[in-house]
């Protein structure tokens, strides 16, 4: 279980995160929402360590994810970043096995290969894009890619930032599928953040908003359409007029 | 702030602020020596960094070096002719690329070419999240992109720059022998016979501490990049004006060092 207590963070006068309560359960999956620049990247950076909140706690199973041994706390961690994040000068399957090609989870290179190239085979890659580098990748493949190293050492749990942004709707149905499919076969924990409300409808088991760097509402998908809540609603129906301001 | 007040106190700030940058650089190059010495180890990393860094730069260097020297013995020979010293070319051609330009032009053909190239790889790396995905990864980017190139950069730059300075003087044995009429052989026996173990000893340890600088500088900038493409041009630039103006000054004080009377 992941736990977020009362979690601050400002970059210089810009206060992001203003007192983040979350709770997200072990093997569930929990799709944050919210405006950009609410802050959704930054609690998510916050938990993985790659940012560190000013105040509050975050828990991993009980245990402050600050302490402790940090390369076995990551080893628990699968993310797909955003705009994938791979690395450019390695070739698509040494980019899945990333992890299987050094540090404590390290193979010999044949195994780690084959097992590259079965996730590839997962996410719907076929096996002679393994040799292409990411740049020789459409934005789709690229994503597909991110996901297969995500899920390669096969993580308890599997952080998703933006999984759908810059794909067409076909695309993004697939990743969508793909995100749901990976996470009950797995049984890991997931934590998703995106502004596509048909993605939160596809990947999620409870959702929660973050609005002015606070939970504004968090619950489970199917009461998502009527929770009453001004804010949420504004939001999932995408209207301009509402407690929101939207800038024109 | 009154105007007489305001000018001492833009220069104090600036001056308060490269102190801080300079401490900053520093702890920079202190972490990376550290990442340097303790394993994990990425053996593939500085075996693509030792090309980059030192296989790849060698055309540059043995061009730069090839027309300098042969600048330098004309230069020289025309100077000298003013004084009836012509026949001091190869002594000073040698003197001249082992001491200084060798040592000196290589390093700031390095920072060109490889601090550039380090600081745009890494600061890209930055704002495309490569970064972040490498500490997810389990691997720090400090051990798996700092040291590898420190290191190459440490072992390669002296090379290079023993290259260049054979390269250079080269260039002057050619013009000299071929544009201003000296013998081939007394040419080449005043200049080996004129050079002392310490002229080169000192190109080599310019080269090394060079080589570190051009390197650290590429990586902390890359490293320290802003968003978007401005923050990658603007990390390079940065990257490439530090590294010459600290290889520069690093060479004022080895030449102190080496050669103080």
């Amino acid at each position: 279980m992941i736990e977020l207590s009362d979690v601050h963070k400002a970059f210089g006068s810009n206060r992001v995160l203003r007192g983040v309560n979350l709770t997200i359960a072990s093997g569930t999956s929990m799709v944050i929402i919210g405006g950009s620049g609410t802050g959704k990247s930054v609690a998510l950076k916050c938990i993985l360590g790659l940012i560190t909140p000013d105040s509050g706690a975050i828990t991993l199973d009980g245990q402050d994810v600050t302490k402790g041994d940090r390369d076995a706390f990551l080893a628990r961690f699968g993310m797909l970043f955003q705009g994938g994040a791979l690395f450019d000068s390695l070739p698509v399957w040494q980019n899945v096995a990333f992890r299987l090609l050094r540090g404590s989870l390290k193979r010999p290179r044949d195994e780690a290969r084959e097992i590259a190239i079965e996730k590839l085979r997962r996410v719907g890659l076929k096996p002679e894009q393994a040799d292409l580098f990411p740049a020789e990748l459409s934005g789709g493949m690229q994503k597909r890619v991110g996901l297969a190293r995500a899920i390669c050492a096969e993580p308890e749990i599997i952080f998703f930032d933006e999984p759908t942004t810059g794909l067409d709707p076909i695309m993004s149905g697939v990743i969508n599928e793909l995100v749901r499919e990976i996470v009950v076969e797995m049984g890991a924990t997931a934590m998703t953040i995106t502004h596509d409300m048909t993605s939160v409808r596809a990947i999620a088991d409870n959702v929660a908003m973050l609005h002015d760097g606070k939970i504004r509402w968090t619950g489970p998908v199917a009461q998502m359409d009527n929770s009453g809540d001004p804010y949420l609603d504004q939001f999932i129906h995408g209207r301009a007029e509402g407690p929101i301001e939207a800038v024109r | 702030m009154s105007v007489v007040t305001a000018f001492p106190a833009a220069i104090g700030r600036n001056v308060l602020a490269g102190l801080a940058m300079l401490g900053r650089i520093t702890l920079f190059l202190g972490a990376s020596i550290s990442h340097i010495l303790r394993p994990p180890y990425y053996p593939r990393e500085l075996g693509t960094a030792l090309m980059q860094v030192g296989w790849l730069s060698l055309p540059v260097v043995g061009l730069t070096a090839i027309f300098t020297g042969g600048a330098l013995a004309l230069q020289i020979y025309s100077g000298g002719a003013r004084f009836n010293a012509e026949a001091v070319v190869p002594q000073i051609v040698a003197i001249g690329m082992v001491r200084e330009l060798g040592p000196v032009l290589v390093g700031l053909m390095i920072a060109a070419r490889v601090t550039s190239s380090i600081a745009a790889e890494i600061a890209t790396m930055k704002v495309t999240e490569q970064i972040d995905a490498l500490t997810t990864l389990s691997t720090h980017p400090m051990k798996y992109l700092v040291a590898p190139r420190v290191l190459a950069a440490f072992i390669t730059v002296p090379l290079l720059v023993g290259v260049g300075d054979v390269i250079g003087v080269f260039g002057g044995f050619l013009v000299g022998v071929q544009n201003l009429g000296f013998n081939a052989a007394t040419y080449l026996h005043n200049t080996v016979n004129f050079l002392e173990t310490l002229d080169i000893v000192s190109s080599l340890v310019k080269g090394a501490v060079f080589g570190v600088i051009a390197a650290v500088m590429g990586c902390y900038y890359g490293m320290h990049s802003g968003r978007g493409a401005q923050g990658v041009g603007r990390a390079t630039k940065s990257s490439v004006q530090a590294a010459a103006i600290l290889i520069l000054a690093a060479n004022f004080v080895l030449t102190g060092v080496f050669f103080s009377v």
